[in-house]
C-alpha cells in the first residue's frame, strides 16, 4: 500500500486585522491548502509515528480528528507505547499534545531517540520545559493561527454575558421559585464603555476589533507597543503602565501567556486600582490572576464582578469560594472548543510536524526564551 | 417638612443616592387635593436631611428657584404613574428626578381619589407598560394629553383608542438600540459557545473534569440572517461584521448601496433565502399583525439543523409550540429568547426544561444608564406634549 507524504503550505491570504508579529495572515473564509506530492513513499515504507494520549475519552484525541491524522501518521496512544516501548520508541518521530497530554518529561523524551517535533494544540506552551525539550534537539510549535478568533470570541462572549448578566437573567427566567423580577434587573452598558486590554498579541488583537464595533474605547497594555497603524485601526491607546491602565477601564481583560513575570500579574493592588463598577474578564491561564485577592475584592466589592474562562485548577476543587458568588461567571476552559477552532488546530499541528520531519521551517515554531 | 407622600415601601432597587423625601415639590395649592396622610406621623428616613432653618428650605439654588416660580405660576402638571419601586414601578432615583418637574400621582392615590384628581392628569409616564390604559381609564381622565411609554415597542398600546381621545403617545426608539443590539449579540454568543450549559458545568458539584470532547459552534465566520434591519438590527450587522460573520437581511425594504457595503450585508428578498443559508437567524421586527408568528413551523423547518434562532423582538412573533417542537426533534439546533409570551412563561413550560434553550427576562434594553436616558427622553415628550410643542419621539398611527 503505497500512500504519499504529502506537503502541505498554507497559502498567505492578508486580511484585517493580521498580526504580523506572530506570522499569521490568514483570514478564516479564505483559509486554502495546497497540497503538492514532493516525495513518494517507497512501498513497504511506514508513515512516521505519531505519539498521543489516547483516542476519545478525557483528554484524547477527538474521534473527527483521527482519519485525518492517520493520512500522514502512524498512530500510537500512549497505552499502546508502554506496553510495547521496545519496538514503539524508535518508530515516534512526533508527538501531538491534546489539552496538554501526554506529559513532557525527562523519562520520555530519553525514551524516544528519534522524536524529531512536539506539536501543541493551542496556543499556551506553560505546561511545556521549553529549554529541556529544545536540549534533546526536538523542535515545538503550538497553533497560534486557529485560537486566534475562537478565543477572542469567548473573551467577547464572556465580557457580554457579564455585562449584562446573562447566567443571573437565565436563573431568574427558568427557576420555579424565584420571583420574576423585571424592573430593576438591570445591568451595564457594554457601547461605548472603556475596555483595557491586558496584552496585545494576535487574540488581544482581534479582541480590540470585535470591541470597537461596540464602540468601546480601548486601552492596551503590552510588553512591547503595536504599530501605529494597527493601533488607528481599533483605536487602542497605549498605557506604558499597568496601572494607568486598571484606573480607567470598565472591563479589563487579560490575553496574556503564562509566564514567571505574568504569574500572579493581577493580584489585591491592581485589582484595588480598578473602578467599583468595572469588570475583570481572564481568558489566559488561572495562574495569572491572585484567586485568593480575588475572592476578597467580589465579595467587598472591591470590583463589580468577574468572568473567568480560566481557573487554577481546572476545575477548582467543589468547595471553592469562586463558584459560590453570584456575581462570577465561569466557564469549563472554552477558548477553543468549536468544532471548526479544533479542526483547525489539528490541521496547524500536522503542518508544523510535517514541516519538521521533511527538514523544512515551521509555520509557528516556538523556541525556548 | 411636610410629607406629602406616604414613603412607598421599596424592594430592592438600585438606587445610588440616598432617598430624599423633601425633595419633593410642595406647594400650597396641593395641600387641598390630596387627603391627609396617614402617614404622617412616621419618622423620616435616616437619610432625610436635618430641618431646614425657617424660611429657608434645604435644597440647591437652583431648585430654590424654581421652587419659588412653581409657588407663584402655575402648579406642577400631574402625571399618573403606576408606583414607586417594586417589581414594575417607576425607580426611586428616578422618582426624585420626575418629582421636580411633575406632580407624580400613583395609579393608588388616583384610584382613592378618582373624582378628584381624574381631572387633575393631564399625562401618563408608562413604564415597564404600566398603568394599563383600557377605555375607562381614557374616560375618567378628561385633561389627559399625552402617554409617554419606556422602550421603543407600542403592542401593549391601542393607539386607535388612544388617537380618539385625542391623547398623543410617545416611545424611546433609539436610545434602547445599542443596548438590545449588545443583547443580541450577547444571546448568540452564549448560545453558540454554550455558556449557560458551561457555566453549570463550570460550578456543579458532580464535575470532575472538564471532557475534551465538550464543543460548542465558532461564531467568527460564520452567517448570520437578521431579520429586521431597522435601527437596531443595522447595529447588529456592524457589531456582527467584526467578527468577520457574513450578513444576510430580511426586510420590508432594502437599504440602500451604501449602508449595505459598509456592513457587508446581502439583501435577501425572499424570507426563504435567509433562512435556508443562516447559521444565526436573528429577529429584529416589530410586533405587527403582519410579523406576528412569522417564525413558524414552515421556517422553522427551512432552517439548517445546525443553526441557532434568537430572538429579540416580541414572543409573539414566534409561534412557540412550533418552537419547542423543532428544538425537541433537532429540527434547529438550539434558540436564544430574550421575549416570549406571555412573560414570565408559566413555570411548567416546556422551553423551561429544554437545555438547547436560553432565556432572559426580557433584559434588552436593561442597563442603568439607558433606562436614565429613557426617563430623560419621556420628560421630554410629556413636556413638549403639555406645551403643545412638536413632542420628540411621537409614535403616529
Amino acid at each position: 500500500m503505497t500512500q504519499s507524504l504529502i506537503f502541505v503550505q498554507r497559502k498567505a491570504i492578508r486580511a484585517v486585522g493580521d498580526d504580523e508579529s506572530s506570522g499569521c495572515s490568514v483570514s478564516l473564509n479564505t483559509l486554502t491548502f495546497v497540497s503538492t506530492c514532493s516525495r513518494p513513499i517507497m512501498k513497504g515504507e511506514e508513515l512516521p509515528g505519531l505519539l498521543v494520549n489516547e483516542i476519545g475519552g478525557m483528554h484524547g484525541i477527538l474521534h473527527d480528528h483521527v482519519e485525518f491524522l492517520k493520512k500522514h501518521f502512524c498512530l500510537i496512544t500512549m497505552k499502546e507505547f508502554l506496553e510495547n516501548k521496545k519496538n514503539m520508541s524508535k518508530k515516534v518521530q512526533a508527538v501531538y499534545l491534546w489539552w496538554h497530554k501526554p506529559v513532557i518529561d525527562k523519562d520520555l523524551l530519553q525514551s524516544l531517540p528519534n522524536l524529531k517535533v512536539i506539536a501543541n494544540s493551542g496556543v499556551g506552551m506553560d505546561h511545556l520545559d521549553l529549554k529541556l525539550v529544545a536540549s534533546f534537539g526536538v523542535k515545538m510549535a503550538n497553533a497560534p493561527c486557529a485560537v486566534s478568533s475562537s478565543t477572542a470570541d469567548t473573551g467577547m462572549a464572556l465580557l457580554l454575558a457579564s455585562a449584562r448578566r446573562l447566567v443571573e437573567g437565565y436563573h431568574v427566567a427558568v427557576s420555579p421559585g424565584m420571583e420574576y423580577c423585571e424592573a430593576d434587573f438591570l445591568g451595564v452598558e457594554v457601547t461605548g464603555a472603556t475596555l483595557g486590554i491586558i496584552g496585545m498579541g494576535s487574540i488581544g488583537y482581534k479582541i480590540a476589533l470585535r470591541a470597537k464595533a461596540f464602540e468601546m474605547k480601548i486601552l492596551y497594555h503590552n510588553r512591547t507597543r503595536r504599530k501605529e497603524q494597527e493601533e488607528q485601526a481599533v483605536g487602542a491607546l497605549y498605557c506604558e503602565k499597568i496601572d494607568d491602565l486598571l484606573c480607567q477601564a470598565d472591563f479589563v481583560m487579560v490575553v496574556v501567556s503564562l509566564t514567571p513575570q505574568t504569574h500572579k500579574l493581577i493580584g489585591k493592588r491592581e485589582m484595588e486600582l480598578m473602578k467599583p463598577t468595572a469588570t475583570l474578564i481572564n481568558i489566559s491561564r488561572g495562574a495569572v490572576v491572585d484567586q485568593e485577592a480575588l475572592v476578597i475584592a467580589l465579595r467587598s466589592g472591591v470590583i463589580r464582578a468577574a468572568a473567568l474562562d480560566v481557573t487554577y485548577p481546572e476545575p477548582l476543587p467543589r468547595d471553592h469560594p469562586l463558584l459560590k458568588l453570584k456575581n462570577v461567571i465561569i466557564t469549563p476552559h472554552l477558548g477553543i472548543k468549536t468544532d471548526k477552532a479544533t479542526r483547525m488546530i489539528t490541521e496547524e499541528a500536522v503542518e508544523n510536524i510535517l514541516a519538521a520531519l521533511a527538514g523544512l521551517p515551521m509555520p509557528s515554531e516556538v523556541h525556548p526564551s | 417638612m411636610l410629607f406629602l407622600f406616604p414613603p412607598t415601601h421599596v424592594d430592592k432597587v438600585q438606587s445610588p443616592r440616598p432617598q430624599n423625601h423633601s425633595r419633593g415639590p410642595w406647594h400650597p395649592s396641593r395641600e387641598q387635593f390630596l387627603p391627609p396622610s396617614p402617614l404622617s406621623s412616621v419618622p423620616p428616613p435616616p437619610s432625610f436631611p436635618p430641618p431646614p432653618q425657617p424660611g429657608v428650605p434645604a435644597r440647591l439654588p437652583a431648585l430654590l428657584a424654581r421652587r419659588e416660580e412653581d409657588m407663584e405660576a402655575q402648579e406642577l402638571p400631574c402625571v399618573l404613574i403606576d408606583c414607586i419601586g417594586g417589581k414594575h414601578g417607576v425607580y426611586e432615583d428616578h422618582a426624585e428626578f420626575l418629582k421636580e418637574r411633575f406632580c407624580l400621582i400613583t395609579m393608588k392615590e388616583y384610584l382613592e381619589n378618582k373624582n378628584f384628581l381624574g381631572k387633575k392628569i393631564r399625562a401618563i409616564y408608562m413604564w415597564y407598560h404600566k398603568p394599563v390604559i383600557n377605555e375607562e381609564l381614557l374616560q375618567s381622565l378628561p385633561n389627559l394629553k399625552i402617554v409617554a411609554s419606556s422602550g421603543v415597542g407600542i403592542d401593549h398600546l391601542d393607539l386607535s383608542l388612544l388617537s380618539s381621545y385625542g391623547v398623543k403617545v410617545s416611545n424611546t426608539p433609539f436610545i434602547v438600540s445599542t443596548d438590545t443590539a449588545d443583547l443580541g449579540m450577547a444571546l448568540m454568543l452564549a448560545s453558540s459557545r454554550r455558556l449557560v450549559e458551561g457555566h453549570q458545568m463550570a460550578i456543579s458539584p458532580d464535575t470532575e473534569y472538564f471532557p475534551a470532547d465538550w464543543l460548542g459552534a465558532e461564531v467568527s465566520g460564520a452567517t448570520l440572517g437578521i431579520i429586521g434591519m431597522g435601527t437596531i438590527g443595522y447595529k447588529v450587522a456592524e457589531r456582527a461584521k467584526a467578527f468577520e460573520m457574513k450578513i444576510l437581511y430580511h426586510n420590508r425594504k432594502q437599504r440602500n448601496k451604501e449602508e449595505e457595503r459598509a456592513v457587508g450585508a446581502t439583501y435577501c428578498k425572499k424570507i426563504d433565502d435567509l433562512l435556508q443559508q443562516a447559521d444565526f437567524v436573528m429577529l429584529v421586527v416589530n410586533l405587527t399583525p403582519q410579523t406576528h408568528k412569522l417564525i413558524g413551523k414552515r421556517e422553522l423547518q427551512l432552517m439548517k439543523p445546525t443553526a441557532i434562532l434568537i430572538n429579540i423582538s416580541r414572543g409573539l412573533v414566534v409561534d412557540q409550540d412550533a418552537l419547542v417542537e423543532a428544538l425537541q426533534n433537532k429540527v434547529i439546533k438550539a434558540a436564544a429568547l430574550d421575549v416570549t409570551y406571555p412573560e414570565p412563561l408559566p413555570r411548567d413550560h416546556p422551553l423551561l426544561k429544554l437545555k438547547n434553550v436560553i432565556i432572559t427576562p426580557h433584559i434588552g434594553s436593561a442597563t442603568v444608564k439607558t433606562r436614565h436616558l429613557m426617563k430623560e427622553n419621556m420628560t421630554e415628550s410629556i413636556q413638549a406634549g403639555l406645551a403643545g410643542l412638536p413632542i420628540p419621539n411621537e409614535v403616529l398611527l
